[in-house]
């Protein structure tokens, strides 16, 4: 018999479908789309996080209060124990680097900002001057913070977008003066940039001097000084350079980390990479699922095809003939289940695309390709023992059935 | 000399403790040609002595000299083979495949023996042609009377040029016209030179061949050779 031919007559069988066939179907194209879906979403999340992190320059260097235990990073130094506070001082050590390009610094609050009868409770973020160029962010209007010394307070504040929208309408605010808390500032610009940045919505929140915010939270410490490096190749000298100089200011205690953002993309990559793995591993459970159906159909269908078989044989069908006639039948059904799933899975990523245009959502290739090849595997796998059952019946009780 | 020889057949089935031979000692010359019905009650052994003739079965002892070659020395394989090529079986309940048409089941052993799809087209047109079912063969067997169902099992039958047709009360669930007409198209195969092997409860129909075998119990209790045939 020729391959062309068993699928031929493998089609013709699986064409009056059952319940049970639909039921397999249905069970088959959810697990094989739930892969599409999640490997998706996991494969969304680390490109995400990866296209954020690009946004930085790559010769940038974070450090942040607190030693990490581990000689990695783990996402434990997000949170690690701060054993000694970064100050404005920290910084402008840093700043005689041999290595350092420019220098940020950044603490964070919240507070109401306020014109006239309009308030809105945002984001403020102290900073200083180069903040803007880090970032990559662009003004809309005016200014950015002016390169003053960091330890000066001034009274000036660069506004997001939608709270410029919120506080101003269509006027001009530069110049105008606003209320952060019980403090009076003046605009002098707006940021031009929208959407999600690091957990900042860069269009509600409202920018001032790093002094300013610290008095204005009335604290000392800062949460994060960012440091450019001069090039990539100098990325670990200046590492060294900046873990020395702390630790020359902190009493000879190395109370800092360090981070390149290359080493956080790298941790953020793991995770997810882990986390679509697995998610993906969950998924393929169903397939099992999926498989155990396809054998119970495929078991129903050489029962209720007795006779058939029968005559087969009588008509000089061979024993792995009839098995494979079977086989490919599995093969197609599971096949079929993959080929909807991936449709729907598709269909799922698409409308995740629609809800959250900035998340880019979409099944890696290998999910696809795996998912499609895992189904047919299954398909082999759990019709064999149908295909075998149907291929050892005896021709002539078959026929009498 | 081509043909069948049968020795000391025996077919035993176990059932519970008791052992029933369904073929006790069974022996036979079958010549290629031959024409023969075979007849008795119901289970004294006609359809197994077919199924060990068409190699469906294999006795338990005894030896089976299938055109001079001893068949228990053949595997499987070596048997569907034959059964592809050398025999063409007829039931009595037709055994058309519902979902396939007329032309399609016809069609089946040339898909089964791998002929190309090309030269399968052909040779079952050539079928349809000659067997007056040419307006019936894109219909499916639900939609053919019982004499169109046989008539296209035996179009299916014969389609591989077997040297022997094997049919089990081939007009058992026919009315008498559709029944004669079946017989007919059999007797023509026969004529043509196919060997003709038939069980039949219809003695009228028992006396048609050269050679018609009684069997009781298991075993062949007459042979009557027919003079008009
Ligand atoms: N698979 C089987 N298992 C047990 N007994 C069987 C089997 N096949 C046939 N027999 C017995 O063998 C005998 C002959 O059966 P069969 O050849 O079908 O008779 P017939 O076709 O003449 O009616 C019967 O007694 C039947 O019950
Ligand atoms: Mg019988």
């Amino acid at each position: 018999m020729k391959w062309v031919d068993y699928f031929y007559f493998a089609f013709g069988a699986l064409r009056g479908f059952s319940v049970r066939t639909i039921l397999m179907l249905v069970a088959m194209s959810f697990g094989v789309a739930a892969v599409i879906v999640l490997t998706g979403l996991g494969d969304g999340a680390r490109r995400f996080i990866a296209s954020e992190f690009a946004s930085l320059g790559t010769n940038l260097l974070i450090v942040l209060p607190g030693k990490s235990e581990t000689a990695g990073v783990s996402p434990g130094s997000f949170v690690g124990q701060t054993t000694r506070d970064l100050t404005i001082d920290d910084a402008l050590s840093l700043t005689r680097n041999s290595t350092t390009d420019r220098i940020a610094v950044i603490t964070v609050g919240a507070a109401s900002v306020s014109r006239g009868r309009l308030d809105r409770e945002v984001t403020i973020v102290g900073t200083s001057h180069h903040f803007l160029d880090i970032y990559h962010w662009k003004m809309a209007q005016g200014r950015f913070l002016p390169k003053t010394d960091m330890r000066t307070e001034q009274s000036v504040i660069v506004l997001g977008a939608t709270l410029k929208e919120e506080l101003f309408k269509a006027e001009n605010p530069v110049g105008e003066w606003v209320r952060v808390g019980d403090r009076r500032f003046r605009v002098i610009g707006v940021i031009a940039s929208e959407g999600q940045s690091f957990g900042m919505d860069a269009g509600d929140m409202a920018i001032v001097p790093v002094s300013s915010a610290q008095s204005l939270f009335n604290q000392a410490s800062l949460f994060r000084i960012l440091i450019e490096a001069k090039n990539r190749d100098v990325l670990e000298l200046a590492k060294k350079q900046i873990i020395n100089t702390l630790k020359e200011r902190h009493q000879g205690e190395e109370d800092v980390t360090v981070i390149s953002q290359d080493a956080v993309l790298q941790t953020f990559d793991n995770i997810f990479k882990t986390l679509t793995y697995s998610v993906a591993g969950i998924a393929a459970v169903s397939l099992i699922v999926a498989g155990i159906l396809i054998m119970n159909v495929m078991l129903i269908s050489v029962s209720q095809r007795t006779a058939e078989i029968g005559l087969l044989k009588a008509l000089g069908a061979k024993t792995h003939e009839i098995q494979n006639l079977f086989l490919v039948e599995a093969v197609l059904l599971s096949v079929l289940g993959a080929t909807i799933g991936l449709i729907i899975g598709d269909i799922g990523c698409r409308i995740i695309a629609t809800i959250y245009p900035d998340f880019p959502a979409g099944a890696p290739v290998w999910a696809i390709f795996s998912a499609f090849f895992v189904s047919v595997v299954t398909g082999l796998l759990f019709g064999v023992s149908p295909a075998k059952r149907a291929a050892k019946l005896d021709a002539v009780e078959a026929l009498s059935k | 000399m081509m043909g069948i020889d049968l020795k000391n057949i025996n077919r035993v089935f176990q059932v519970g403790d008791e052992s029933v031979y369904a073929l006790n000692n069974v022996s036979l010359h079958i010549d290629a040609g031959d024409y023969i019905s075979i007849m008795g009650p119901s289970g004294s052994g006609k359809s197994t002595l077919l199924n060990i003739l068409g190699l469906l079965d294999r006795p338990n002892t005894g030896q089976y000299l299938f055109e001079n070659v001893d068949i228990s020395s053949f595997s499987d394989e070596q048997q569907a083979l034959t059964r592809s090529e050398k025999i063409g079986f007829v039931f009595q309940v037709f055994h058309l495949v519902p979902r396939l048409t007329a032309a399609q089941n016809i069609e089946l052993p040339l898909v089964l023996a791998g002929v190309d799809s090309e030269e399968r087209r052909h040779r079952v047109d050539k079928i349809l042609k000659s067997t007056g079912l040419v307006d019936r063969a894109h219909h499916k067997p639900g939609q053919l009377s019982g004499g169109q169902r046989q008539r296209v099992a035996m179009a299916r039958a014969t389609i591989m040029n077997p040297s022997i047709i094997l049919a089990d009360e081939p007009t058992g669930n026919l009315d008498r016209a559709s029944g004669k007409e079946i017989i007919e198209v059999l007797e023509g195969l026969n004529k043509e030179g196919m060997t003709l092997i038939i069980v039949t409860h219809d003695p009228g129909l028992g006396r048609r061949a050269h050679r018609q075998i009684r069997m009781i119990d298991g075993q062949i209790e007459a042979t009557i050779h027919n003079e008009v045939g």
